[in-house]
């Protein structure tokens, strides 16, 4: 048993690592107060491949294996919430479609997908429901060589921004589909939600479905499968993200808190040689390997194809993100007054982990599906 | 180990305290969720190295060992 990564995985993080300061990092603290990802970013993610990291060389991806989503995930998350957002959610829509789509519906999509071309996002919750992903009150009717959408989707991510959506609806009474919606479709509009707590350049959005009209060809899977397949490969792969951009939001709290507490002189000494201070670092170490082997555990049974790696993520996404609660906590604590302040990253790590515990299964979710596994078995 | 007893092996791990019956449907039974059935595509495309597209979404080709059999042979 080797728990080491393989060399060629290191070599990946060193030029992720690379790319994420050079062209993520510099600009995350503007798109987070202007609440709006830079189009550089988009670019340069879209130029390495990176912006649809499962996408198999066929339809001109780079074909990542998990491990190294792994890595893109962490790395470029710990520069940026709202840029690994981004990346989640377009690998949602273009995984769905993947998995699930038509040979024409992969032909329409995957390659702009896969280029950065198009952005693709996930709207599956309402105003009125979320974890309850099954009561959504969307519906879809037939009419002729259409469907007609009506209803209500909220706080979609990258709404602002994206071309195109998987959208879940009712169809034929209370089965739920999947379908594919271009933003420019007829009766669809796009409002934005700002001043969120955190991931404020995720560009959220609402959706409102007004007798908008999607062609028959839009459906995407079959009728009745529409949650029970498409949405759960779909959260599956959000749900991985998630996990992996914790442990880079933590790892980034640990570089700076170890930097500052170098730094940071009081009563004559480096604030480090405090041994509540040491406390802190070492509860920080120890919960990021930890996370991070989570996040690789989950990620060899998903290249594996585990039926496992569904439990296991969900084991990795609970702990990343209620672990990471802390270390931001922490980070800020270290901080102590520049904690708060806008001159320093941690501040804006403390927001953007909140966001982490709510969505793509909240943490009380997680907790009933982990310990209902364990307990009906 | 033949596909009928790989198919077993797997579902047992579900059904722990119930013997399931070939014909059984298993919908029936009242431990099916939506996780299961995400699990149960991955592992038949997995164990028998075949691919679950959307024709084959359908329950009645999951309801039963004796069913779920039946589509892992039609694609193998």
């Amino acid at each position: 048993m080797n728990l080491a990564l393989d060399e060629k995985y290191e070599d990946f993080r060193d030029e992720v690592k690379k790319f994420s300061k050079e062209y993520i990092y510099p600009y995350a603290k503007e798109a987070d107060k202007n609440q709006h990802l830079p189009s550089q970013i988009i670019e340069s993610l879209s130029s390495k491949g990176y912006i649809c990291p499962i996408m198999p060389s066929k339809y001109g991806g780079q074909g990542f294996d998990n491990v190294e989503n792994v890595i893109l995930n962490e790395e470029i998350g710990g520069a940026c919430s709202s840029t690994r957002s981004l990346m989640t959610v377009n690998g949602m829509f273009g995984l769905g479609i993947l998995k699930w789509g038509t040979e024409l519906q992969k032909e329409k999509y995957l390659y702009d997908i896969a280029a950065g071309k198009k952005i693709g996002a996930f709207a599956l919750s309402e105003p009125n429901v979320g974890s309850d992903a099954k009561s959504i009150n969307t519906t879809a009717t037939e009419s002729d060589d259409y469907y007609i959408l009506n209803g209500h989707k909220k706080w979609i991510t990258m709404a602002q921004i994206a071309d195109c959506f998987i959208v879940f609806a009712n169809c034929e009474g209370d089965k739920n589909a999947a379908f594919i919606v271009d933003r420019d479709a007829e009766g669809l509009t796009v409002e934005p939600i700002n001043n969120l707590l955190g991931c404020r350049a995720s560009m959220i959005g609402e959706l409102i479905f007004d007798n908008c009209k999607i062609p028959k060809s839009s459906l995407l899977g079959k009728i009745g499968f529409g949650i029970a397949q498409v949405a759960l490969t779909c959260l599956d792969y959000g749900r991985f993200s998630i996990a992996c951009g914790c442990v880079g939001i933590a790892q980034s709290c640990l570089d700076e808190s170890v930097k500052y507490s170098k730094e940071r002189i009081q009563f004559s000494q480096p604030i480090k040689d405090n041994q509540l201070i040491q406390k802190k670092i070492t509860e920080m170490v120890v919960n990021i390997k930890a996370s991070r082997l989570l996040c690789l555990n989950a990620a060899v049974l998903k290249d594996n194809c585990e039926p496992d790696s569904i439990m296991e993520t969900w084991n990795a996404k609970y702990f990343a993100s209620t672990k990471l609660k802390n270390i931001v906590a922490d980070a800020v604590q270290i901080h102590g007054a520049n904690g708060i302040s806008e001159e320093y990253n941690v501040e804006r790590y403390y927001r953007d982990s909140i966001i982490n515990e709510i969505i793509e299964g909240s943490t009380q979710v997680h907790e009933i599906l982990i310990s209902r596994n364990i307990l009906n078995n | 180990m033949e596909v009928r007893e790989k198919v077993r092996k797997f579902l047992g791990r579900f059904f722990r305290k119930h013997v399931i019956a070939d014909d059984e449907d298993i919908f029936n039974l009242g431990f099916v969720n939506s996780l299961f059935a995400m699990q149960l595509v991955m592992f038949v495309e997995k164990e028998f190295n075949v691919i679950m597209g959307n024709d084959d979404l359908d329950f009645d080709n999951f309801k039963s060992i004796d069913k779920i059999v039946e589509l892992i042979e039609s694609k193998m």
